[in-house]
């Protein structure tokens, strides 16, 4: 089962290691982790995506809010998420007719061409898994050379469950 | 006024009325040593341990035998890497410890200089927190912050990493009075509709028992405890960690419950139809085969730490928060209650506990030499042990009266803990009689002490328990390995008489039964350090024991 977890931490040097070290010290897996500032001075947000079932999510969030520096930690449930996540990736480009092709695919997907060369397209999208998958998917078979990914951001789509410090 | 770094740590020690600090200097700690020097009269002692991991073990002996911050000061890179195992030791027990390691110049750090180590980054795991002070205005804060997280919630060891620079920069000194530390609010009221339910479910129960452990030490809670048990009329169980938290010799104790356990507390546990639980963690060496742990009981879970609740076993009734507030509520709610049913089966498991049974022998053995030492002390000793088959017999033999007044390595299990530990609850405790219990394995993994101790004239008693084995794994090699015999023989072992005697100590040997006992008269009437070298027999083994991985139930050495 995949978890959303949000976390309010403090802006402070090393939190990132104490988070990270956690979750390899009891052998939680994580899928993905993204960290910026929050609305708050001094407070950062992670969101971190982890496999498991009920019990592990527990523990996860029962051993997160243990660290000093984390401040509040919440499961977002998948019927309440909004999910984004940003990607930029540099696709093959073989010919003309192959350009127009990714191109019109771009389209199709609300992303965005951000740079041309001869031989390859740099694209940007941002969205959920389900649309981030669905172009990468229908972009492999022209050849991808690189793909960045910003990992999951995420938000409760209910303002009353907002996350504060 | 300015203050340098080290007088502010020196003023912050005395506000949080710290006694005793034990460490040892080295280059990048200097400063505050040099700053010790200076005071007239320091507000509190400093010991000079001969070892960093004695220190630590040492601070942690202290807090546990007082309750109070144990501290240690030590220096960087070695300095603060032989507090690793002394911070493990700590984590894993919930002690609270501050321990400052000194740190290179934040200049150099990064850069791989003499003697420069992450220890911040060493000791995540290990302990509950710990702050690297870049600037010296930081330090009252930090300092304050370490000592309120160190006691309060559940209790552990942090740690403050001090570069030099910083240890010499001037600042003025403010010690916060009040601490807003959003990320650290320990609960301590139970949730009361919880607490009522516990009450019901305690009422209803047929066949309940209850286990306690080191959280009921931690929280003070043994008089709540107490009450309980003679109002209800339930057993109660010690987990390891929870010795001393109850009355030994009350009727309705049952002993140690584990994979060392004594069979009274395995099988009544096994029994029960309801189980409650006081500040203990459900360990595995409690639990044995976590799925044939008590399937059919249901559990009242009560903890400071909300993670240890379903962590290891399902709780019916998870109550968080401060064991002796929660207890008081309980107890409101109950009523006085006797399950003679259940007392009767009881009685009839304790008949066949060996533990209960008297020894016939004429061996030097440890639970002759334990049974001996409760005949002397009568329970009013402090009793600190090492990690091995001592240990064992000394948990399941060895008369404690009081809290606190059994200390021993639980969740660690760390040889070389005891001897160190014993001379930190020593100078804690100065008017009990300290005894130390300890192999002669693991007596040597701290020997050294011996130069602190002696040093500072402390009247311990050391009862070397010497079979010239590492006892606990020569045990499992004879029952698991076929009796191959690696690398446990302890051949080359020392005279330990003439060790001590070189250290200016006092020292007896011991052989025979008849002279145990007029040898530790002896010895207490010196009121100085000694050890007794006791040659016990060199294959005795500790039984009943579970297998790995068996139930509770099953032991091995019961008729």
């Amino acid at each position: 089962m995949k978890h959303t977890v949000a976390i309010l931490v403090e802006d402070l040097p090393g939190v990132m290691a104490r988070v990270a070290s956690l979750f390899t010290r009891r052998g939680f897996n994580i899928d993905s982790i993204a960290v910026g500032h929050s609305e708050t001075p001094g407070v950062s947000r992670m969101t971190i995506i982890v496999n498991g079932d009920e019990q592990v999510l527990e523990q996860i969030m029962k051993q997160l809010n243990k660290l000093i520096d984390v401040i509040r930690v919440r499961d977002i449930p998948s019927d309440s998420i909004i999910e984004r996540e940003l990607v930029l990736v540099r696709v093959h480009v073989e010919s003309l007719t192959v350009r127009s092709e990714i191109i019109q695919l771009v389209e199709i997907f609300k992303a965005k061409v951000v740079y041309v060369e001869r031989n390859a397209l740099t694209i940007e999208m941002s969205g959920d898994e389900e649309k981030i998958n669905g172009l990468l998917n229908l972009l492999k078979p022209f050849g991808i050379r690189e793909i960045v990914r910003t990992g999951m951001i995420a938000i409760n789509k209910n303002s009353k469950n907002g996350l504060k410090p | 006024m300015e203050l340098t770094g080290t007088e502010i740590i020196v003023e912050c020690l005395k506000l949080e009325k710290v006694r005793v600090i034990f460490g040892i200097p080295g280059a990048a700690i200097m400063p505050l040593y040099d700053t010790f020097g200076k005071y007239e009269e320091l507000p509190f002692k400093n010991v000079l341990s001969r070892h960093e991991q004695g220190a630590i073990h040492a601070a942690d002996g202290y807090a546990r035998a007082t309750g109070e911050v144990g501290v240690c000061v030590v220096t960087s890179g070695p300095g603060a890497t032989n507090l690793v195992t002394g911070l493990a030791n700590a984590h894993m027990d919930s002690v609270p410890l501050v321990a400052i390691t000194g740190q290179v110049p934040t200049a150099m750090v990064g850069n791989d200089a003499f003697q420069e180590v992450d220890i911040t980054g060493i000791t995540l795991p290990i302990t509950k927190h710990n702050y690297i002070a870049r600037k010296v205005e930081d330090l009252p804060l930090i300092m304050k912050e370490a000592f309120y997280i160190a006691r309060t919630g559940r209790p552990g060891p942090v740690l403050i990493d001090l570069p030099k620079d910083v240890q010499l920069s001037k600042s003025n000194f403010n010690y916060p009075e009040k601490l807003n530390k959003r990320g650290y609010n320990p609960s301590y009221k139970g949730n009361l509709k919880q607490i009522k339910s516990a009450a019901i479910k305690i009422m209803n129960a047929r066949k309940p028992i209850i286990i306690a452990g080191g959280g009921v030490i931690n929280s003070k809670s043994s008089m709540e405890l107490l009450k309980i048990v003679d109002k209800t009329n339930i057993p109660v169980v010690n987990t390891f960690m929870g010795l001393s938290s109850f009355p030994k010799n009350h009727p309705l104790f049952l002993g140690m419950l584990g994979m060392y356990g004594q069979y009274a507390a395995n099988q009544s546990v096994s029994n029960a139809d309801l189980i409650i639980a006081l500040g203990t963690r459900f360990d595995d060496r409690i639990t044995g085969n976590l799925n044939q742990f008590c399937r059919l009981t249901e559990i009242i879970h009560i903890d400071i730490d909300p993670a240890e609740i379903g962590k290891n076993i399902f709780a019916k009734i998870p109550i968080v928060g401060d064991l002796k507030y929660i207890l008081q509520q309980l107890n409101n709610y109950l009523e006085e209650k006797k399950e003679d049913a259940w007392l009767t089966e009881i009685n009839n498991i304790v008949e066949k506990d060996p533990s209960r049974k008297i020894e016939n022998g004429s061996l030097l053995s440890s639970r002759f030499i334990l049974e001996s030492l409760n005949n002397f002390f009568a329970g009013e000793a402090i009793i600190v042990t090492d990690v091995g088959q001592h240990q064992m017999w000394a948990a399941h033999y060895a008369q404690v009266n009081f809290p606190r007044h059994f200390i021993s390595s639980g969740g660690l299990g760390a040889m070389g803990f005891g001897f160190p530990a014993a001379i930190g609850a020593k100078i804690g405790c100065p008017e009990k009689q300290v005894i130390c219990i300890a192999g002669d394995g693991g007596f040597q993994m701290n020997i050294q002490e011996l130069a602190t101790a002696i040093h500072n004239r402390l009247p311990i008693i050391v009862l070397l328990m010497n079979n010239g084995y590492l006892g606990m794994v020569r045990q499992l090699q004879e029952l698991f390995c076929d009796k191959r015999y690696v690398s446990t023989l302890l051949a080359g072992n020392p005279d330990f008489v003439k060790v001590v005697e070189s250290y200016g100590g006092i020292g007896y040997r011991v052989d025979k039964r008849e002279e145990f006992m007029p040898i530790l008269q002896e010895a207490h009437c010196k009121n100085e350090f000694v050890l007794i070298d006791c040659h016990i027999p060199q294959e005795e083994n500790i039984f009943p024991l579970v297998k790995p991985d068996a139930s509770i139930n099953q032991m091995i050495g019961v008729d």
